[in-house]
């Protein structure tokens, strides 16, 4: 099932080991995780809580140096975060301080645009921030937040998206309303997706492959195949088998 | 109308004082302390004589000087100590000890330095609000969360557009809050650097007024005008609280 050996994945992901160490007591986290992601395709990566899913996010977007191992982006090593990829944090990093629309330029400065802001208006009202450029971010909720967050992240017109978790403070509504837009935007840009996700249906609705992370240290334990052609009917029989045979390896059964 | 019912208390209690006051100044039957109604005519005199505006524009002006000098080095030195860890671990020990030291100690060295005209008060401002300010910016540039950093670093972003648009707009509200405290203790301190051997300044007009006759009427309305006058400067630095810019912080 794992595809493997195309000589030119854009994230190849080579036995990378970490350990984090604290007074004396050395605590690993990543065990020699071995996993290639295909131009434009879309990985889920799904895992019991704190085995090491963000870990392993922040040494791909080379945020962590690997204790062994390493992370190649296009073939080539990557040592330091670039904004070929951008990440998408747990806890969100929208600046407070800055209004929607100053956020969503953050990316083009030094950039030579000429017209930053009519970039980041586009963006906005892909999202559906369309009339809110001028607010600032404690003005807003916290759906659109995450929505600002993805814009300010496609501005740069990323190669990859890293996203840990990104729709999981969200209500089930909004989160399947976002899972839309998300993929509405993915079909116009294409771009590289890696995505941390708790919920075994989002990953089954967004994903091309999904692999299913093990207990801390974590290794990739099970890799699953996403046929479906988009859009997905999650109730469909096959969605359903797929979504039982995820959670068994999860180790719940449903 | 909600604003005057909530201020209503504590003008009770300014009328009681000013009442148990004067009755006070009656039954004892004191030459010396002054009534309130004395007071009140004590610094119409000033404002006749035109003295009063000379004593509080002096006052301002050497603050002015102080503290301006004082935000000048602060901000930048605050800001490139939380940001460059050797800078800090190499200049906040010494800050540590000079921070407790009470602006009246360096008196002595003023006057030595700076003899007993102006530039002596407004050394003693520019070193009693310099410390908090810069204590207060780099308290401000450690605890930007990381989070918000990290970010920025995605974005690949030059040195200048990470300070402008993150680090000092993070820092901002500690700035603001570091130059409140800063210009409080200025005030606090201009006054007692001003009843050395200066010929202008509340704190001037204060020891004038008891040394030339024992005129304590003026030396409470000196009192009552710094009281005011350092009311309306923490109104002002709390306006700034309030600003577009900082507004961020306090929004949750
Ligand atoms: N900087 C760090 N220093 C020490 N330990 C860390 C550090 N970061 C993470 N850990 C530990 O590594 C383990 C994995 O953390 P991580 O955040 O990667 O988990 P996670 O799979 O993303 O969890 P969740 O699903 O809850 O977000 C945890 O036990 C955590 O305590
Ligand atoms: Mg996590």
């Amino acid at each position: 099932m794992h595809t493997n050996g195309s000589a030119r994945a854009k994230i190849d992901v080579r036995n990378v080991r970490k350990a984090f160490a604290s007074e004396k007591v050395s605590l690993p986290v990543v065990d020699g995780v071995d996993l290639q992601v295909a131009d434009g395709e879309f990985v889920a990566l799904i895992g019991p809580s704190g085995c090491g899913k963000t870990t392993l996010m922040n040494l791909i977007a080379g945020f962590l140096q690997p204790d062994d191992g390493a992370v190649f982006i296009d073939g080539i090593e990557r040592r330091k975060p670039s904004s070929q990829g951008i990440l998408i944090s747990q806890q969100g990093s929208i600046f407070p301080w800055l209004t929607v629309q100053e956020n969503l330029m953050f990316g083009l400065n030094g950039h030579a645009h000429t017209d930053k802001t009519g970039i980041a208006d586009h963006y906005a009202s892909i999202v559906g921030l369309k009339g809110f450029e001028t607010s600032y971010p404690h003005q807003l909720s916290g759906g659109m937040l995450k929505r600002a967050e993805l814009a300010r992240a496609l501005v740069v017109k990323p190669e990859i998206l890293y996203m840990d978790e990104p729709f999981s403070a969200l209500d089930a509504l909004m989160g399947l309303r976002i899972r839309n837009e998300l993929l509405r935007i993915l079909a116009e840009e294409r771009h590289t997706v890696l995505m941390i996700t708790h919920d075994v249906e989002e990953a089954i609705h967004l994903a091309d492959r999904i692999l299913v992370l093990s207990p801390r240290p974590t290794r990739v334990q099970a890799v699953f195949d996403v046929p479906f052609a988009h859009p997905r009917r999650l109730t469909s029989p096959e969605a359903q088998e797929l979504r039982v045979a995820v959670l068994r390896q999860l180790g719940v059964d449903a | 109308m909600n604003k005057l019912t909530q201020s209503l208390p504590s003008i009770g209690v300014l009328s009681l004082l000013l009442a148990a006051w004067w009755i006070a100044v009656a039954w004892s039957g004191s030459v010396i302390f002054p009534t309130p109604w004395q007071v009140v005519t004590g610094t119409a005199e000033l404002i006749r004589n035109g003295t009063l505006w000379l004593h509080i524009s002096s006052s301002l002006l050497r603050v002015a000087a102080g503290f301006g000098l004082a935000v000048a080095l602060a901000l930048p030195l605050g800001l490139w100590m939380g940001w460059v860890n050797g800078a800090y671990l190499t200049l906040n020990p010494l800050f540590q000890i000079l921070r407790p030291i009470s602006p009246i100690a360096w008196i002595p060295i003023a006057i030595l330095w700076f003899g007993v005209g102006n530039a002596s008060p407004v050394f003693l401002i520019f070193i009693s609000s310099v410390f908090p300010m810069i204590v207060q910016t780099v308290a401000g540039v450690h605890t930007i969360e990381k989070r918000y950093l990290r970010a920025a670093e995605n974005f690949g972003v030059s040195r200048y557009t990470l300070f402008r648009q993150v680090v000092i707009p993070a820092v901002l509200p500690q700035i603001v809050v570091g130059m409140r405290i800063g210009l409080g203790v200025a005030w606090l301190v201009v006054v007692a650097a001003e009843m050395i051997a200066l010929r202008s300044g509340l704190g001037y007009l204060i020891m004038d007024s008891r040394n030339a006759g024992n005129r304590y009427d003026l030396v409470i309305a000196g009192m009552i005008i710094i009281g005011l006058i350092g009311l309306l400067l923490d109104g002002g630095m709390r306006l700034l609280e309030g600003h577009r810019l900082v507004r961020w912080r306090y929004a949750h």
